[in-house]
């Protein structure tokens, strides 16, 4: 449905978006992953054609954006950072103006009262734009993606600024819309795209750090075997004690997170189970485990290291 | 471009501005005709007219288009504009259009006047008032259109009037600056051939010459064509 080749885009010297590549099959939701200043705001409007490609290829639907961009762009609903909202307008006039505007051939009074049914603004029909909470904005802005049934969504942040309950309903929504649509969607919050997406594509200084499934993510980055354990006691003699386990390869100290206690990040050898004799051993000194978890990473923590690690490599980064 | 001239031109109502812009040009056409018509008993629009060109070039139309592209940009509704399946022409076109229709509209309501002479029995100049009909339309389109490309240079719409307006104010003054470099002859001849009120007098004189309608037409689509050029280029920065 989409693929993007070599895309890249300067601002004069800075390179915002470098080298990417990667293709979209149909139907798929894509987690757009990055912290802010990243490049995913830029790569989605090159998708969108409202900026050009300093150098790449972007084809959607079989449209190229640079040779057929009226093609390209009607088969794509585009809600930016920002939604494109006029306030003196209202919510009936705007989505009957981005009808006429997107050439939408689709009955019109049908597809449109549809649309507010899927977003749920019905009931704000006939009120102006400029007196919309928020998260009914939010809400005419996919609408308004939604007019002429494009089949691809890209959603630039589509829950920031919005309350939890606006955003649990808001995911709920971009779900509904996967079964339908190829959806990109784009936030620099983790648990969101982690709720929602497919397969995520973490970017970072404009270029592509991780390109996979949440799953493929979680099991390849949280490989090696840790746990964290907490343990009542002074900090030295524990550590002392417990690096002297056999089977353990290394101990970190993670800080006192409750008064008197102390956390380890213990990293065991590869066919070693230490937590048996970890606990005898603790247990004979008298020094309580208050809680001890094999350490899966969660993605916060991949995406965190993730973004975290210079960039050296320049085309693509891991891709697992 | 039909929907976004529909959509520009309901929003020069739903702002103040097309009242605005119709306001002042009722005001001053009023204002003259009352003293120069119906107090000094003639029955010449010339007096009306004058003031309108005045006044449409250096109030009316920086009011009127300061705000079709920079508004658009500031709230970044431009975003739907440049990623909807139309083209930049279409766009430029569309809000063209709608402004120049507000205008078209309220010096077409001052025609009003016209008629009332012609209710007393007099006969108006109908060749000149024709001839400035044509006249201020082909100017203010073309300021018009000059106007809407400085509203694709700036976010605001403060600094897009102020161009506007300097440029409007340069082309009045265009005949003083002629005679200033009188001495130099290429100079003059070009900044003659460029002065618009030259022009705008043979119009309301009554003479609609070729030459003139063209140089305004071509004027109004160099300036459309600019327009396109600067928000084609925002694309590659």
């Amino acid at each position: 449905m989409i693929q993007v080749k070599n895309l890249t885009k300067n601002y004069g010297s800075h390179v915002a978006v470098d080298d990417i590549s990667f293709s979209i099959a149909e139907g798929e939701i894509i987690g757009f992953l990055g912290p802010n200043g990243a490049g995913k705001s830029t790569t989605m409007n090159m998708l969108t054609g409202y900026l050009s490609a300093t150098a790449g290829e972007i084809v959607i639907d079989g449209h190229d954006v640079l040779n057929e961009p009226n093609e390209a762009k009607a088969s794509i609903g585009y809600l930016p950072e920002l939604p494109p909202l006029y306030m003196d307008m209202t919510v009936r006039e705007y989505l009957n103006f981005m009808y006429d505007l997107k050439k939408c051939k689709l009955p019109r009074a049908k597809h449109i009262a549809e649309i507010c049914r899927i977003v749920k603004i019905e009931g704000v029909y006939e009120r102006l734009i400029k007196n919309l909470s928020k998260g009914y904005r939010q809400r005419v802005g996919i609408a308004q993606a939604l007019i002429g049934n494009p089949p691809v969504l890209i959603l630039d942040e589509p829950t920031v600024g919005l309350d939890p309950m606006q955003i649990i309903e808001i995911r709920t929504l971009i779900k509904t819309l996967g079964r339908h649509h190829t959806v990109i969607l784009s936030s620099h919050i983790l648990p969101e795209v982690e709720a929602v997406c497919d397969r995520l594509i973490i970017i970072n200084h404009g270029q592509i750090v991780a390109d996979a499934t949440p799953k493929q993510l979680s099991e390849e980055y949280s490989a090696s075997r840790h746990l964290t354990v907490r343990v009542a006691g002074g900090e030295q003699a524990v550590v002392e004690l417990v690096s002297k386990v056999p089977g353990v390869k290394k101990v970190s100290v993670l800080g006192e997170k409750e008064p008197g206690s102390v956390d380890l990040l213990i990293e065991q050898a590869d066919d070693a189970d230490v937590r048996a004799e970890l606990f005898a051993r603790l247990a004979a000194r008298n020094w309580p485990i208050l809680s001890l978890r094999s350490s899966e990473r969660t993605l916060e923590e991949i995406f965190m290291s993730l973004i975290h690690q210079p960039t050296t490599k320049k085309n693509g980064g891991v891709s697992v | 471009m039909i929907a976004v001239f529909k959509r520009e031109f309901k929003a020069l109502f739903t702002s103040p501005i097309a009242y605005f812009v119709w306001a002042l040009l009722f005001f001053f056409a009023g204002l003259y005709f009352y003293s120069y018509n119906i107090l000094g008993g003639q029955t010449d629009l010339s007096g009306v007219f004058g003031i309108l060109h005045t006044i449409s070039l250096l109030l009316v139309v920086p009011i009127l288009t300061m705000r079709l592209f920079s508004e658009e940009r500031r709230n970044r509704t431009d975003q739907a504009l440049f990623t909807a399946p139309v083209s930049l022409t279409g766009v430029v076109l569309g809000k063209f259009f709608a402004a120049f229709l507000v205008f078209a509209l309220g010096v077409a309501i001052i025609f009003v006047l016209a008629v009332v002479i012609a209710m007393f029995g007099a006969t108006p100049a109908w060749a000149s008032i024709i001839g400035n009909y044509v006249g201020i339309l082909l100017l203010s389109g073309n300021l018009i259109a000059a106007g809407l490309f400085f509203s694709t240079l700036t976010e605001s719409q403060f600094i897009s009037a102020l161009l506007t307006f300097a440029f409007s104010f340069v082309l009045l003054l265009f005949d003083s600056l002629a005679s200033l470099f009188s001495e130099v002859a290429w100079l003059k001849t070009a900044i003659e051939f460029l002065s618009v009120n030259t022009r705008y007098q043979e119009f309301a004189a009554g003479a609609i010459s070729y030459g003139n309608v063209i140089f305004f037409l071509s004027m109004q689509a160099l300036f459309l064509f600019l327009s396109v050029r600067v928000l084609d280029s925002r694309k590659w920065q």
